[in-house]
């Protein structure tokens, strides 16, 4: 039997997806398949073309390959519009010549809606959808200073801040009195306006542009119906989508009254054999403008061509999580509580920024919809409770609410029903992700590649990994606590056994609580214990094998083997003197010189051998190691205080510098910063610490357990108004218990929120003594710091210890030949290699 | 032609390090050795320049056992190096040279192949 033909006009994301789903599919044995794209670019993600502007190329964005296509024996025309369809002959006709065929797809996808307006025609007025519509906009922007984008719906915005990617003065005009008006209400709307403002996009509301004309200070001015006008340099219109279906129209198939290629819940047209799918179908009147519901259709269709009696499209969710121009945005379901008897429970916090509206049922059983402004952190509970039906609890305004006021924690991935749809991209069900793990898929990665799951838009990818997580421990899948392969007890196991046994090497512990001979995991992180409980030096031969390259050394390596040395300078407070020390070493040993976040001086670029020469000169002049290379205190950064400021309230710098002597060397789990400010103005960051001073009038009050980096977190007000000696005494007793129970590399914010009780519960175990160990906290605290010793000093100062730091133990002159230098900006720097 | 051996005295047994590696200089580059005096024999040797990096810091790294065989992570990236194979353990296609090495009274020797351009024609 000779094959049937099937083309499918249009290569974009859904004519895509709808070719992945065929050709894996029984029926693709049946037909030839000819694609025919009028862009000369296979099909790439629109949902993320924005990122074209910052640095992305087609590839990056590329939905799949000219391989892939011609693996799948698919003729691709790119670059070739169709341009006639003859129904009766099923065929078609392009420029270069006319083609058979027996099943036709239109998957033309629509194009952007340029408002009537006289001038719309004029250079530099652009729309925003392809990828040539958006180099039309990168050429026009040069010698540009603002643009204009007419339309502050969700595709406006997202082309406001292509524009602003560009580097211009970008601006926002909508017709609507307020932002993404399908999406948003007013209150949301509002919020939206002053966080995308405060990023510096202009938004103008209620304004209709009547023409575009010349403009005086800048190439276009648009006039506006209330008289007034705006003068801008290019203009992109982004005012909404008209399904493309010219085509179809001259074809004579149905369609709607406001366009749209009309199709049946088979996806197909009013000609059997022609079926529509994505943005140029009109279903029930509607048009769907967004990518999950065109993959829908897409794979309805592939199942309807498979003769699947079953198949049928019955409608989509049009529920979106977005981050516009860096704000989350969220509308789920009926946002606009149209369903009659609908009440809503509104959340808005102007101060933090966060607008949330849940709109719930007559019956307050069920959530119909909800709207998410500036924080999407509540969005897949919601989405769950709104597409399964979940029945609410019975206080449901806890779910928009902040944790801190009773806010319930999120839905957990057990309470959702099998049927529950976790990536909508691809409609990847929890009862799907199931059947994967039954099927032998044991890990994320395994379960992503079954079931193709958050590798569409990527927005359900921290609950997908909740469900496998869950998934997977309730088969029984172990979730180790081990440290490692050689120890079967978690860091807090290990320290108590170090402690109670009173076991002072590692050899002693790893004989008779592990086996084998330990790695890079157990060892460092037995080291930090060692030192935390006994605090010898980290070079005493039996400590040398534990430590990373970084602690063997004292000093930071970088990527080219060399290393940075970071002295003390306790509370950012230097000498004249010193500093000019500082700079006459750098000097002498050409060490790239950079001042550091945490108020000292980072010197770039010593050989291993150089090493202890440099600390000679350091420790000579004053300097103690800064132990930037160690999981221990780092600085305690200060603002200037009472001293100076005529703010301040106390001696922020002397508070600073008796933290930073008194904690200074400790070995930690990881680790930890400080910071004191003088006043409430907090200039010195201290709420960004691990451990946060910042004065008041009558002491100080102390914050805990904040950090900067990946996941930055506020620290949590601890105590207040405490005298000199409180304050260290409860700092002590905190970083202490940290110290004992914490696990490896878990920095002090992880620590307490995994701690049962969290907050309240440290505040028990410090500040009330529930468990009555702070006598001994205090105690081993303070054996600590009567053993402080400089490592650096002791180092330089033992011949034995000195050896380590030859760079080639039998050719003293040998330098590293890797190491090949540069100079920039008047520093010396690495000549980058890739290796 | 056949590649001849030449058993360089590197260093004495003062030099090494328990546990823990160092580096010297031969004619075929930078090389690390390590001493590992739970294993038998209790000398390594591999090149001390990590192929992810181009650093030369092996040496430098903390050495242990993984699966029953004797490793170094690269002080750089933490990729792991089996010392007797040189094989990379989270990507076999990855392997650094190793080289033979002995205890001779207190020297320490490495066999290092007498002309690399002979020992690859050979």
């Amino acid at each position: 039997m000779s094959k049937k033909t099937l083309v499918v006009i249009g290569n974009g994301m859904v004519g895509h997806h709808f070719l992945e789903q065929f050709t894996s599919s029984p029926a693709a044995d049946d037909y030839e398949i000819i694609v025919f794209g009028e862009e000369k670019q296979l099909a790439y993600d629109r949902v993320h073309l924005s990122e074209y502007f910052d640095g992305s190329t087609h590839s990056d964005l590329a939905m799949g390959t000219l391989e892939w296509y011609t693996g799948q024996g698919i003729q691709l025309h790119l670059n070739e519009q169709v341009t006639g369809i003859d129904r009766e002959t099923r065929t078609l006709v392009t420029p270069r010549g006319s083609y058979h065929y027996d099943e036709l797809v239109l998957a033309t996808g629509s194009f952007p809606f340029v408002p009537p307006i006289k001038g719309n025609d004029s250079p530099h007025c652009l729309v925003y959808r392809t990828l040539d519509d958006l180099d039309s906009i990168r050429s026009s922007s040069e010698g540009a200073r603002t643009g204009v984008v007419v339309g502050g719906g969700l595709l406006g915005l997202e082309a406001a801040n292509a524009l602003k990617s560009l580097g211009l003065q970008a601006e926002v005009v909508e017709f609507a009195p307020r932002l993404m008006p399908v999406q948003l209400d007013t209150d949301g709307g509002a919020l939206l306006r002053r966080k995308i403002e405060e990023l510096g996009v202009k938004v103008h509301t209620e304004k209709a542009t009547t023409a575009i004309t010349e403009g005086e200070d800048a190439r276009l001015r648009m006039n506006f119906s209330d008289d007034s006008f705006l003068e801008t340099d290019l203009i992109v219109f982004s005012a909404g989508i008209r399904p493309q279906d010219a085509l179809a129209r001259a074809s004579g198939l149905e369609i709607g009254e406001r366009g749209g290629i009309v199709i049946d819940n088979h996806c197909t047209t009013s000609d059997p054999h022609i079926h529509a799918i994505g943005e140029c179908a009109l279903w029930e009147q509607k048009i769907f403008g967004l990518v999950a519901p065109g993959y829908t259709m897409a794979r309805t269709l592939s199942a309807v061509l498979n003769s699947d009696q079953e198949a049928a499209f019955t409608g989509a969710d049009m529920s979106t999580k977005l981050k516009l121009l860096g704000v989350d945005v969220g509308s789920i379901g009926d946002a606009h509580a149209q369903t009659p008897g609908a009440r809503n429970i509104r959340f808005n916090d102007e101060q933090a920024g966060h607008y949330r509206r849940m709109v719930i049922s007559e019956d307050g059983k069920t959530l119909l919809g909800a709207i998410l402004v500036g924080d999407n952190s509540h969005y897949d509970t919601l989405l769950q409770y709104a597409l399964n039906g979940i029945t609410l609890p019975a206080n449901p305004e806890a779910l928009i609410l902040p944790e801190s006021q009773g806010g319930a924690p999120a839905l957990g991935p057990d309470a959702l029903p099998e049927t529950a749809s976790i990536c909508s991209c691809h409609n990847v069900t929890k009862g799907d992700i199931c059947c994967a793990i039954d099927a032998g898929c044991s890990d994320l990665g395994s379960v992503k590649a079954e079931t193709r799951a958050s590798t569409g838009c990527g927005g359900c990818t921290a609950l997908l990994k909740n469900v496998v997580d869950c998934e997977l421990e309730k088969r029984g899948v172990e979730v180790s606590k081990d440290l490692c392969e050689h120890f079967p007890y978690s860091r807090q196991e290990l320290f108590h056994l170090v402690k109670v046994n009173g076991i002072r090497t590692f050899r002693t512990l790893i004989t008779q609580h592990g086996k084998g001979h330990g790695c890079d995991i157990c060892k460092p992180a037995v080291a930090s214990i060692l030192a935390s409980c006994w605090n010898d030096h980290i070079l005493a031969t039996d400590h040398v094998p534990l430590q990373d390259t970084n602690d063997t050394f004292m000093a930071n390596m970088q990527k080219n083997g060399t290393y940075s040395i970071v002295p003390r300078i306790p509370g950012g407070e230097i000498t004249p003197d010193k500093l000019i020390v500082l700079g006459e070493v750098a000097k002498e040993y050409d060490l790239y010189t950079k001042i550091t976040g945490g108020q000292r001086v980072d010197l770039f670029g010593a050989t291993l051998t150089e090493l202890p020469e440099i600390w000679e000169k350091l420790i000579a002049a004053g300097f103690e190691t800064g132990h930037a290379y160690g999981k221990s205190l780092r600085t305690v950064k200060s603002c200037v205080g009472k001293t100076w400021c005529r703010y301040g309230v106390q001696d922020s710098v002397g508070m600073a510098i008796r933290l930073e002597n008194r904690y200074k060397g400790l070995r930690a789990p990881h680790k930890f910063k400080m910071a004191v400010s003088g006043c409430t103005r907090e200039c010195a960051e201290a709420q960004s610490k691990d451990f946060g001073v910042i004065a008041t009038e009558n002491g100080w009050n102390l914050y805990v357990c904040g950090n900067g980096g990946m996941r930055p977190r506020h620290a949590d007000l601890f105590a207040t108004d405490l005298s000199d000696e409180e304050l260290i005494r409860t700092i002590d007793r905190v970083v202490m218990f940290y110290v004992r129970t914490a696990d490896r590399l878990q920095r002090t914010s992880v620590w307490m929120e995994n701690l049962e009780g969290g907050l309240d519960y440290l505040k028990q175990v410090v500040l009330e003594d529930s468990l009555g160990i702070c006598a001994e906290l205090e105690e081993h605290m303070s054996n600590v710091i009567d053993t402080y010793q400089c490592e650096w000093k002791t180092a330089v100062e033992d011949p034995e210890k000195r050896k380590r730091f030859r760079e080639f133990v039998n050719e003293p002159e040998q330098k590293d030949p890797v190491q090949q230098w540069t100079s920039e900006r008047g520093q010396r720097r690495p000549v980058l290699e890739s290796a | 032609m056949k590649a001849r051996t030449c058993w360089n005295a590197v260093c004495t047994i003062d030099d090494l390090v328990p546990e823990s590696g160092i580096a010297v200089w031969t004619k075929d580059g930078p090389v690390a050795v390590f001493y590992m005096p739970h294993w038998l024999p209790a000398l390594f040797a591999i090149s001390h320049t990590d192929p992810f990096s181009g650093a030369n810091v092996l040496a430098r790294g903390i050495t242990g056992d993984l699966k029953g065989a004797p490793v170094v992570a690269s002080p750089l990236y933490k990729q792991h190096f089996n010392l007797k194979t040189g094989v990379c353990l989270e990507d076999d296609s990855v392997m650094v040279k190793t080289y033979p090495v002995l205890l001779d009274g207190n020297e320490i020797r490495l066999g290092i192949p007498e002309d690399q351009r002979e020992a690859v024609a050979a």
